[in-house]
């Protein structure tokens, strides 16, 4: 505790602190930067290994060999899907109860608050089909999940040919000690939502499921659309940026390496030479990609519900593209029948392994410790100039005989309220108006729904920069120097609360928040010439920060786009973000609109203080 | 001043009506930090329902509030909110009044004379004096901490009522009153007990006797005061016993205090150490941590001798920091004393770490616990590490405060601008 009571050396550190303050802030947003560009380079990683017991030592062999069977009922489900126009629903319980497994459907409707334009619904109503096999050598306290959507088109059908193929093989084998639940669904999300909502009765939208199996402890959703792949990739991440247990993943990659298939996480390869920069941006790209998707906070796949409910969960996506390499149907029926098998051993829920990674490669993760310190280089910055400010604000005793001081600070609490609730009510009125609005726009401009909530939040955004933020010198006469110190001090230490606690929950959203608003939150100040620095603050408010992030993905994913194709995949995230929102909760679009976006505000505020 | 006040009150009742009548109120009143087993409003209404039945609201593991409380609100069940929001208004104005009261006879020219010259600018202007209990008032109410307990319908604010009563009364002089509510407040929850201390030492300085152990007239005021506290104490826990017919209550009320048996996380000390301990250690580890309460009376009271109010505060603190069911509502009651000592403002070391720890660890209890509870993906340890930090947070303010205050009495004897001896500025450091 010297530090704390010895008035000398503090003042030392104080002034040392307040001395450096830029240079020391400079210094510490690049090294954030860089450490978090080290995290993908693999000396600095850790080699993904399994943890979980249940699951290491014991052996399993795979035995699955209805591979063509399995594409043959897919293709059956496909003409009969073809038929009825959507989920052939008769079919499947005829077919499940063939199987031998306890049949049983979930009748759902939704209606979107606008039509999603990119899978084009608004009314969707559906209905859930799937199996239990009843676990023969254990009571029926779990279950295990393997699922596959039911999609438009000729998409999944092998999907579904070879759940049902599982199905009818998993059916004559012992040693099942969970039920597995065996889910086809429609409407993908939505469907999947309704069901897990059935089956554990916190019912909004669907009918309770009739029967249920245990309480699940893990599931497997798979997606393929061709006959013959060549490699599986493994898709992670969740609603509002949650991970599954990293067991899952080892689990996934250790069956991949047994049986010889090709493993990609989002759809890279694993390459082994780290020590070139082509082996290094390969691991960058990656893991940016992981960055960008568990920022945007959505499910990538349909598993991204499950998380929600404590249940680990995947997404296995069969690809084929034009590699030599080609797996079959049997194979990957092999591998699923392996990880099901080794999940069928847990003793408990996963949990021994990490909840909280990066993987910059399938065989390597970054866990939290390593990757917080990029963060935390960020944050401090905010807490070094909020420290500044204070001493500044506290330097100067003018502790004048009286009458000064008791009107001060009524004044400063006022001039400090007022920026600080206008710009939470837009951050308000940019949540609620582009649904509330959208029947009034549609009526007066020509544009539909989806465009109308969209163009509603930009104007509300847009809006909100023009707003007389100075309302303080209506109440006080002129800004002080005074005033707008404690302002940013509040905003600057709000600032780092809000990236503090966003980093804690989703650490990738914090950190593009924190790489782009960090910056604003310690330059601005009145004095700064205005026209420049309001452009630098517009490019980097959290909606450029979006327009950019839907740019730096396309270039991630090798599909760079023109600046017109751009914009329409900009609205179009915009909408998805609101839809996410009212359909399965995701927290980014009240995140950014109560929260960030308000704070940001403040910072705009501070800059036109004068 | 009674104007703003009413102002005050009229904003902070608003505050409050309006959250009732939202969907956060149910929300609020499960948070951990918010309730505690002992106060929580859900278990009372268990408790009335057990009593309506004609069972002992006792039986079961449910309700631990005292009988009285049970009884007070069997006549205002309905008016339940009203209830809260009376108590915490009333004792608002009760401490404010209290400040107020305090402060009237501090004579601005009488101190003056006694301290050296250049100490004047560390003594109150009247004018700044003025709107101190305003501030207390603000503090106290417009507390988000004292909102929240309030819209959850905790008894916390009850228990806070009575000791602002208690420290009224006891400011005001009154003998029998004092020592009746800190038999009330004792009642409730046992550690205000502790307050008796600061009780005794004010009561004394205001009737002229001395603190000196060979004095009788010393003596025969503590077994006056003694014999008032225990009294009332009696009558109140017969009257509880004839109330219910029982001694349940007593097991139950102040055994589930002292033992400790509710490990539901909450923002103390008390329940991680408890749920990793060996069963074995547990009753050796009960009365280490049951004592840390207990034990700051006798150095605080030594130290504070002269000045029983500050003691008060720092006993409220001691109090809400290690008793073993904490939650925000006793934070509360010792945060709205903070701006009564603003004039020790500027020998305070540490405010602004301080006052950023407890912001940020505020808004990461609720992130934590949706983490732990909610997605499963962190655990206990996350949770309790924040906890820690609160209360080491809580910890250093307090100390900070101290440390202030016997800083300012060192330079309002020796004076403020100190000298070595060879003529450059000395410095005072804490060893």
């Amino acid at each position: 505790m010297g530090l704390l009571s010895d008035p000398n050396r503090r003042r030392a550190l104080i002034s040392l602190l307040t001395r450096l303050n830029t240079p020391i802030c400079i210094v510490c947003y690049m090294a954030g930067v860089a450490w978090f560009m080290g995290l993908a380079f693999e000396p600095f990683t850790l080699r993904t290994y399994m943890s979980e017991n249940a699951m290491g030592s014991t052996m399993v062999e795979e035995r699955f060999p209805a591979g063509e069977r399995a594409l043959a009922t897919g293709r059956e489900f496909s003409a009969h899907k073809k038929r009825t126009g959507g989920m052939p629903v008769e079919w499947l319980m005829k077919t499940m109860q063939a199987k031998g497994l306890e049949v049983f459907t979930q009748r759902f409707s939704r209606t979107l608050p606008f039509p999603d334009e990119n899978k084009e619904r608004y009314m969707v109503r559906g209905t859930n089909v799937y199996g239990i096999l009843r676990a023969p050598r254990a009571p029926r306290t779990e279950a295990l999940v393997l699922s596959a959507p039911c999609s438009p088109g000729d998409n999944n059908n092998q999907a579904v040919g070879l759940l049902l193929g599982l199905a009818e093989y998993f059916r004559n084998q012992i040693y099942w000690a969970k039920d597995i639940i065996f889910l086809v669904n429609e409407h993908d999300l939505i469907g999947m939502q309704a069901w897990l909502e059935g089956y554990h009765h916190t019912n909004t939208t669907g009918t309770f499921c009739h029967s249920r199996g245990g309480s699940i402890q893990a599931a497997l959703s798979l997606e393929l659309s061709s006959d013959i792949i060549t490699s599986l990739d493994l898709v992670l991440e969740g609603l509002n940026g949650q991970l599954p247990n990293l067991d899952l993943a080892n689990l996934f990659y250790a069956f991949c390496q047994k049986i010889g298939v090709l493993c990609t996480i989002q759809g890279k390869l694993q390459r082994n030479d780290w020590d070139s920069v082509s082996g290094y941006s390969h691991a960058v790209q990656t893991m940016m990609l992981m960055v960008m998707k568990q920022a945007s906070g959505r499910p990538w796949g349909d598993h991204g519900l499950f998380l929600r409910y404590h249940i680990e969960a995947a997404t296995i996506k069969g690809v084929n593209s034009f590699r030599q390499y080609k797996t079959d149907a049997t194979t990957i029926g092999r591998l699923l029948e392996g990880m099901y098998r080794k999940l069928n051993n847990l003793l408990e829920r996963l949990h021994q392994s990490y909840f909280f990674y990066l993987m910059p490669s399938l065989s390597h993760f970054v866990s939290i410790g390593y990757y917080m310190p990029a963060f935390g280089l960020l944050a401090v910055i905010l807490l070094l100039r909020a420290l500044d400010l204070w001493v500044q604000l506290s330097t100067p005793p003018q502790r004048t005989e009286d009458g000064v001081t008791d009107i001060e600070p009524v004044r400063g609490v006022l001039s400090l309220l007022t920026p600080l609730v206008i710009s939470h009510l837009t951050g308000v009125a940019l949540y609620m108006l582009p649904i509330r609005f959208q029947e009034m726009a549609v009526e007066h401009f020509p544009v539909s729904e989806t465009e109308a909530v969209v163009l509603t939040a930009i104007a509300v955004y847009t809006a909100g920069l023009a707003l007389p933020h100075n309302t303080h010198r209506l109440l006080s006469g002129e800004g002080t120097e005074q005033g707008w110190r404690v302002l940013k001090l509040v905003a600057v230490l709000y600032l780092a609360v809000l990236l503090g606690c966003t980093a804690l929950i989703n650490f990738s959203l914090g950190f593009i928040l924190a790489l782009t608003l960090v910056p604003v939150a310690a330059f601005v100040t009145p004095h700064v010439p205005k026209v420049l620095s309001a452009f630098i603050l517009v490019i980097l408010s959290p909606a450029c920060t979006l327009l950019f992030s839907v740019f730096f993905f396309q270039e991630l994913q090798e599909m760079p786009i023109s600046f017109q194709d751009g914009w329409l995949l900009f609205l179009s995230v915009i909408s998805q973000g609101i839809l996410d929102h009212s359909l399965y909760g995701s927290l980014v679009y009240p995140l950014i609109t109560l929260l960030v976006y308000p704070c940001w505000l403040l910072f705009w505020n501070i800059l036109f203080w004068n | 001043m009674a104007a703003p006040l009413t102002l005050l009150l009229l904003v902070a009742v608003t505050v409050r009506a309006a959250l009732f009548r939202s969907s956060l109120s149910e929300l609020i009143s499960e948070r951990v930090e918010v309730v505690s087993p002992l106060t929580a409003w859900k278990r009372v209404i268990e408790g009335l329902a057990l009593l309506d039945l004609g069972v002992s609201p006792y039986s079961g593991d449910v309700f631990h509030e005292t009988p009285l409380t049970i009884y007070l609100f069997h006549f205002l069940v309905d008016y339940a909110e009203v209830t809260f929001m009376v108590s915490v208004a009333g004792s608002s104005v009760v401490v404010t009044y209290l400040i107020l009261f305090q402060f009237r006879k501090q004579k601005f020219a009488l101190e003056a004379d006694r301290y050296p010259l250049d100490c004047l600018e560390l003594i109150r202007s009247p004018k700044e004096m003025y709107y101190i209990p305003l501030k207390v008032a603000m503090f106290y109410l417009l507390n988000p901490f004292t909102i929240l307990s309030c819209v959850a319908k905790s008894t916390c604010g009850l228990n806070n009522a009575i000791i602002a009563l208690f420290i009224l009364s006891t400011i005001k002089g009154n003998v029998l009153l004092s020592a009746i509510f800190l038999s009330l407040a004792t009642y409730q929850s046992i550690y205000p007990l502790t307050l008796c201390a600061p009780a005794l030492l004010y009561l004394m300085q205001r009737q002229y006797i001395p603190v000196n152990f060979r004095r009788a007239s010393f003596w025969w005021f503590i077994v006056q005061y003694a014999f008032m506290y225990l009294g009332s104490l009696f009558v109140i826990i017969c009257l509880s016993f004839f109330l219910l017919g029982s001694w349940d209550y007593l097991p139950s009320v102040y055994g589930f205090i002292l033992s400790v048996p509710d490990l539901t996380p909450n923002i103390g000390l008390f329940w991680y150490f408890f749920a990793e301990m060996f069963e074995h250690f547990r009753l050796f580890f009960l009365c280490v941590f049951q004592i840390n309460v207990f034990f700051y009376t006798i150095p605080l009271s030594i130290k504070l001798k002269e000045h029983p109010v500050f003691l008060i505060f720092m006993q409220l603190a001691v109090i809400s920091i290690f008793k073993s069911y904490p939650t925000v509502g006793d934070i509360s009651l010792y945060m709205a004393f903070l701006p009564v000592w603003s004039h020790l403002h500027r020998f305070l070391r540490n405010i602004f770490l301080v006052s950023c720890v407890l912001l940020a660890c505020s808004a990461l209890f609720p992130v934590l616990w949706h983490l732990w509870i909610y997605a499963g993906s962190a655990n206990s340890n996350f949770y309790y590490a924040i906890t820690l930090l609160f209360n080491v947070a809580q910890i250093l303010l307090v100390s900070d405060y101290f440390y202030a205050f016997l800083r300012r009495e060192h330079h309002l004897t020796y004076g403020l601008y100190l000298k070595r001896k060879d003529g450059s500025e000395a410095t005072l450091v804490l060893k």
